[in-house]
């Protein structure tokens, strides 16, 4: 039998905790390490103290245009033209109207959370494109605006809310059709998907302005707004469909087995048991292409509409407030990162929750 | 045993029968896309007629008669639409290689740094990433050539970099090499070259296969590929010389340019397709199972031999993938080139030409036509390295 000799407890290693430690590990674990620290550190040093210098210590923040004296930041340029961003020429007595329409969809996002019931679902996802319309465009009593006073921020949310609103049915159709094993349904919807995929959202964007008049009588008028908003429901319809597949894709066969033992018609099988499980895994996909139809709206200044990011251009062009660009385009840039920022957190807190990865 | 006797379906309705159901929706579905496409052609020559617009390609042969900034083959007002239609796209091609080589880099990068056990590395990472991926790509372009390129000096103050590259606001001037006939030998040099490290890595694979002995391809394959073209560039008697770009009078004159509108597009571009490449990059090594790196660390390897040999040849089947479809994206971004003037195939063919001869529908066909025949090439490409990296089982 072996003779086993007590050894004496060792104190706990020194420094393993602490700032100095962290750094230790985190920042100066090697010479490769170390430098890039330092060109790190250079970098912020470099562009963040002149940026908050531009941005808010030199800033000029209120008076009129002719007390400017600083050379940083002119943000009276934005307050001045705030309303021309968010509403382009909508009547400004009417500014009204859209407000309302926001706080009846705020509304209406905490009663669709509060009533768990289908029918007054439904009412509320068909009743809210009405009430908005009505309320934007007119009808019924109110004032009618024609749709080039839409601008600003308002078109650009309506143009990608629209978008998002009806290429989703198209979207799913489009899906379905790729998977079916009907060989012409399947053939139509693989050569519209990869169509619309394989050329810039600009190239349709042209044909729905110049083409599709030509393609209609003469006496159907099409309003500029209503052709581009086609050219984009076409676009979102094709990426929608591949990420539905995606998740069609990701369907176990046994669930539609299942779906046939029970004797359930296709659009039962669809409706009730496939398409649910298959939206709730394309989730994050899905809001990853909302995202990218967001960002996508602002080509609609290169066919002639004023979205938010048109208006830079067009609120400089007053001969009173020339050489405001760098103001426009940062406060622009401000308003689609934090909304794009927002978005694509919202799919990863998704994400993570519908994860069953044991990681 | 009994043969069991096949029972009778029960009598279903025609129309209910699933297998002359699926028939008739498909035959709906030809008659309603002949009708449509019956409509909007009927109505297309009726609007053409009504009009008076010309049909057909002959416009492709008249003249274009208006000037373009950069073009890569030689052009000049006189010639005719097709001319534009391929000095176009040429300008497409330049703009998206541009674009895929520096978006590559920075991606790989930046992906590799997210994982950077670096703190600071890391979070510059992220930062970058989650700024630039959250910015529409025109208002990235807009804002580069309208804020900062327009914020640079003029001819006169221009930067300049060892007195032979100048930067200025009217773009960027490197210094352009004049071939002289002697040179053909130093073209030779480099296929040549080429052949020999194919020979060379082929060599080493086997002996690798063969002893297990490592040999420095990367390195020594560089070394060749360099050398070679170099020491017959001085043998041959230097058949090449550099033309500087020289101040006259107010601008630049000689050496190569790259225009504002390229250095724009190109840089946003590049910085916007990197986002999504990082991501990518960073999907595909956190997709290697924790225990392949664990199992070379115990074996004793290196870090950066654990990332050459084990992590990056199963992290990139999943990265390719991503990767070429970002690329496919930056050729079609290129089109917003048209909001910037930079002279590409949407700008001048389906900008300048169609306000000219007014063809919409065969011009801006002829646009689509391209970029589908490239996404197709892309995806085709695509298919292949697919194939290729996949895991070979047996």
């Amino acid at each position: 039998m072996a003779i086993y000799e007590k050894l004496e407890a060792k104190p706990a290693p020194l420094g393993t905790k602490g700032p100095i430690n962290w750094m230790k590990e985190n920042l100066f674990s090697s010479i490769v390490s170390t430098i890039l620290t330092i060109i790190s550190f250079y970098l912020l040093y470099i562009t963040i103290p002149p940026l908050l210098d531009w941005m808010i210590f030199d800033a000029t923040w209120s008076g009129t245009k002719e007390e400017i004296t600083k050379d940083g930041a002119r943000w009276i340029f934005i307050f001045e033209k705030f309303n021309q961003f968010i509403y382009g020429f909508y009547p400004e007595e009417l500014y009204w109207r859209p407000n309302l329409a926001l706080a009846i969809f705020t509304l209406y996002i905490f009663l669709f959370k509060y009533f768990n019931n289908t029918k007054i679902r439904v009412f509320i996802v068909t009743s809210l494109p009405i009430i908005t319309y009505i309320l934007v465009a007119g009808g019924f009593g109110l004032e009618h605006v024609e749709t080039d006073k839409w601008g600003g921020l308002l078109l650009t949310v309506i143009v990608a809310s629209v978008g998002i609103v009806a290429s989703f049915p198209i979207g799913i159709l489009f899906a379905l059709g790729r998977q079916s094993n009907m060989p012409i349904i399947k053939t139509i919807s693989v050569m519209y998907i990869e169509f619309i995929r394989g050329v810039p959202l600009i190239t349709l964007l042209f044909m729905s302005s110049v083409i599709l008049p030509l393609f209609f009588p003469e006496n159907m008028d099409f309003d500029k707004l209503l052709r581009a908003l086609i050219g984009i429901t076409l676009f979102q319809a094709a990426y929608i469909a591949e990420v539905v597949r995606g998740g069609l894709q990701a369907i176990p066969k046994g669930q539609y087995e299942a779906a046939d033992s029970m004797a359930l018609s296709y659009w039962q099988t669809m409706g009730l048991i496939i398409l649910p499980q298959a939206l709730k895994i394309s989730i994050p996909n899905i809001v990853g292409s909302f995202i990218s139809l967001f960002k996508d709206t602002t080509l609609i200044l290169i066919i002639g509409l004023f979205d938010i990011l048109a208006m830079v251009t067009l609120t400089n062009s007053d001969t009173q407030w020339l050489g405001f660009e760098t103001e426009g385009y940062v406060f622009v840039t401000m308003i689609y990162w934090v909304i794009c920022f927002s978005m694509s957190k919202y799919a990863k807190a998704v994400e993570d929750r519908f994860n069953t990865d044991h990681k | 045993m009994k043969k069991h006797k096949k029972a009778r379906q029960p009598e279903v309705a025609f129309y209910n029968n699933p297998e002359n159901r699926a028939i008739i929706y498909q035959v709906l579905a030809l008659v309603l896309i002949f009708f449509v496409t019956y409509f909007v052609l009927n109505n297309m020559f009726i609007n053409i007629e009504k009009r008076g617009i010309n049909t057909g390609f002959d416009f492709l042969s008249s003249e274009a008669g208006f000037g373009i900034l950069q073009s890569l083959i030689a052009y000049d007002e006189s010639d005719s639409h097709g001319k534009v239609f391929i000095v176009g796209l040429l300008n497409t091609i330049l703009v998206s290689v541009i674009g895929i080589i520096f978006a590559t880099i920075i991606g790989l990068l930046v992906g590799i740094g997210r994982l950077s056990k670096n703190f600071m590395v890391a979070k510059l990472s992220m930062i970058y990433v989650e700024t630039f991926r959250n910015i529409p790509i025109l208002l990235q372009i807009l804002f580069w050539y309208n804020v900062v390129l327009a914020a640079l000096p003029s001819p006169r103050q221009s930067i300049s970099f060892f007195d032979s590259i100048f930067f200025n606001n009217r773009g960027l001037y490197i210094p352009k090499p004049i071939l002289e006939s002697g040179f053909t030998a130093v073209i030779i040099a480099f296929i040549l070259a080429i052949v020999a490290v194919i020979f060379l890595t082929k060599w080493a694979n086997k002996r690798h296969d063969e002893t297990g002995e490592e040999f420095p391809t990367f390195w020594v394959s560089l070394g060749i590929l360099i050398s070679a073209p170099i020491l017959i560039f001085f043998v041959s008697g230097t058949p090449a010389t550099l033309e500087f770009a020289e101040l006259k009078g107010f601008n630049f004159r000689g050496g190569w340019t790259l225009i504002p509108e390229l250095l724009a597009l190109a840089f946003a571009l590049s910085i916007y397709t990197a986002t999504y490449i990082a991501e990518a990059v960073r999907a595909g090594i956190e997709a290697v199972p924790k225990g392949q790196k664990e199992a070379a660390h115990a074996l004793g390897l290196k870090d950066h031999i654990i990332l050459k040999k084990v992590v990056l040849p199963q992290a990139l089947r999943v990265i390719i993938p991503p990767v070429i479809n970002q690329y496919l994206n930056l050729v079609k971004n290129s089109s917003l080139a048209t909001a910037i003037g930079y002279p590409e195939l949407v700008t001048i063919f389906s900008g300048t030409s169609l306000n000219q001869v007014g063809q919409a529908i065969e011009i801006i066909l002829m646009t689509m036509a391209v970029y589908l025949t490239l996404s197709i090439v892309i995806s085709m490409l695509m298919n292949y390295l697919n194939a290729k990296m996949q895991i070979k089982e047996r």
